[in-house]
């Protein structure tokens, strides 16, 4: 296979071009604007939580983004994987994801974990793109946080 | 000077990094000078040649390396400043163009600056197609002092709208800085008639020549500004040396900007005396294997005369002109002739973003650069996010901007464009 197609596989063409979750919802408990300083790529993107009595679920995440193939396709895998599930789990594939980034090519990702994100590990071999596929895990982690911080839930 | 055409094949042979392959095993095809060039093994030579034979520190010590480290140093900035018709003592070296620029922008904020100080009510005036360096030391200055920033419009073509001019520039203005050549679409811009319209209203010109100084022949007298910036690394030099050019007698008014050893006279407990210029600016033990360094890109770029290397580089650009011009679905930003454009040539390729362009290129072996090239106001006044630039220089082939085009269009391919 050349690197080339093992780099933008057909789940990153795919998402790339149909965003899954795209758009920005109401309702929401915080937002988060993050920008790719090299590139001037941004993503700003919403999260909604919901009390499920013993745990706290990633009730929806929305966004809009400008960005190149890498970027737009992670985050829209992302919202595929987080949404539905648990705060603590999301965070935990959050942490998951951000290791196979840094791997530099050697990780052998966990499939049955990170799913479709597993189409990202040919990015870890490109240190300059790593930041494209992270930009909207990155405003998806600050947003929780400010969710998380501002009480949720009231 | 040689006026006739360079001997690219030879050239080429000077610099050691071109004969390396790249991914896939795919000859390195450079195209990204505007960012830093390579250096040629003369430049490479004189550095190791300092640090191997003469490594010692300048304007110190009473023994014979210090005395040849001096030397070194000091005729670096006598050919430096004979390659822009300076006076040498008009040349401060700094660290880059940035740090350059940031010295006449803090020394205009300070009040011992006297009649060049910068207050509130001031106004200084840049332009839209700045690079940041140029133009987020003057927002800061701006902050600093309660003056006001102002600029010139870029029209859609890229080029300076100048019946902004007259009225852009007040009895208020202290300064007008300005790029020679836009780092993204190549715009030369009348910095003559800039200078001109300037000093025509008390006001002083800087001129960012981070992408001219290496490029085409620049004279500080006949282009009339009173400071101008460049850097080594841009101009087949090392990195971590640059230069200011100021009118003497500015220099001679202007604080200190980074203060310690090497830049006073008199120290006491009370207070300092400081030097005059151009030590004044250089605080610390010099840069002087990057000095040599650089006095070696200069006689490597005088011998192959500066009118030669522009019309090489002119070649170049029309080439690319061309050949990107007719891919459909390519929009290149800027100039589209060579009159006043200089080597950078940036593209909008549609539906493709810049980062996945350079991916596939890099993938060929071609280097360029993508993202906002540190322009960011310049883009979105030209209406996109982002760009695909492509820079030419002394060693760059024709045949090179063929593998570019032909690139472009394979990219265009791979993600379903055309």
């Amino acid at each position: 296979m050349m690197p080339l197609e093992s780099l933008y596989g057909e789940v990153i063409k795919d998402h790339a071009a149909s965003q899954h979750h795209g758009g920005l919802r109401e309702p929401f408990d915080a937002e988060a604007h993050h920008v790719n300083p090299v590139c001037g790529d941004q993503v700003t993107l919403r999260v909604a939580l919901k009390d499920a009595g013993d745990e706290l679920i990633v009730a929806d995440v929305s966004y809009e983004a400008l960005g190149c193939q890498i970027s737009k396709a992670a985050t829209s895998v992302m919202t595929d994987l987080v949404i539905g599930k648990n705060v603590g789990d999301a965070m935990a594939l959050h942490d998951e994801f951000l290791a196979l980034m840094h791997s530099r090519g050697q990780a052998q990702p966990d499939e049955g974990l990170l799913e479709d994100a597993v189409a990202f590990a040919g990015v870890s071999k490109y240190p300059a793109r790593i930041k494209c596929a992270l930009l909207g895990w990155m405003a998806w982690k600050d947003a929780t946080a400010r969710a998380l911080e501002e009480g949720y839930p009231q | 000077m040689t006026a006739g055409p360079l001997d690219v094949a030879a050239i080429r042979g000077d610099f050691p990094v071109l004969v390396r392959t790249v991914r896939n095993g795919r000859p390195l095809v450079y195209l990204d000078s505007g960012a830093t060039s390579h250096k040629p093994r003369q430049v490479l030579d004189a550095e190791r040649e300092f640090y191997e034979r003469h490594n010692s520190a300048a304007h110190r010590g009473t023994h014979l390396l210090g005395e040849e480290a001096t030397d070194a140093y000091e005729g670096a900035r006598a050919k430096v400043a004979a390659f822009i018709g300076a006076g040498t003592d008009e040349v401060v070296f700094t660290k880059n163009t940035t740090e350059a620029i940031n010295l006449v922008a803090y020394a205009m904020s300070n009040a011992r600056c006297g009649r060049f100080a910068v207050g509130p009510g001031d106004e200084i005036l840049i332009t839209e197609m700045e690079h940041h360096a140029n133009l987020v030391p003057w927002q800061q200055l701006c902050e600093r002092t309660g003056a006001t920033l102002r600029w010139l419009a870029v029209a859609p073509d890229g080029r300076l709208d100048l019946d902004d001019l007259e009225p852009m520039i007040t009895g208020r203005t202290r300064i007008v800085a300005v790029t020679h050549q836009s780092n993204v679409t190549g715009t030369i811009p009348p910095v003559t008639e800039i200078a001109r319209a300037a000093h025509a209203r008390g006001a002083l010109v800087l001129a960012d020549a981070a992408q001219s100084v290496p490029h085409q022949p620049v004279d500080v007298t006949e282009l009339g500004v009173d400071f101008l910036a460049f850097s080594g690394h841009k101009m087949l030099g090392p990195y971590g040396i640059g230069v200011l050019f100021g009118r003497g007698e500015l220099l001679e008014a202007m604080p200190p900007f980074l203060t310690g050893g090497s830049m006073i006279e008199v120290v006491r407990m009370e207070g300092s005396t400081f030097l005059p210029p151009p030590q004044r600016f250089e605080p610390g033990v010099p840069a002087v294997a990057q000095a040599a360094g650089l006095a070696a890109a200069v006689d490597y770029l005088t011998g192959l005369g500066m009118a030669s290397v522009a019309a090489h580089e002119e070649s170049l650009t029309a080439h690319a002109l061309d050949a990107l011009g007719e891919i459909n679905g390519v929009r290149i930003l800027g100039p589209a002739t060579t009159k006043d454009r200089g080597g950078a040539v940036s593209v909008e390729v549609e539906d493709v973003h810049p980062h996945d362009v350079g991916q596939v290129l890099d993938e060929l072996g071609i280097a360029v650069r993508t993202g906002h090239h540190c322009a960011w106001p310049l883009h979105r006044a030209l209406g996109v996010q982002a760009s695909t630039r492509a820079s030419f220089y002394v060693y760059n082939t024709h045949a090179e901007v063929d593998a570019l085009a032909e690139g472009i269009r394979y990219a265009q391919r791979f993600f379903g464009t055309a």
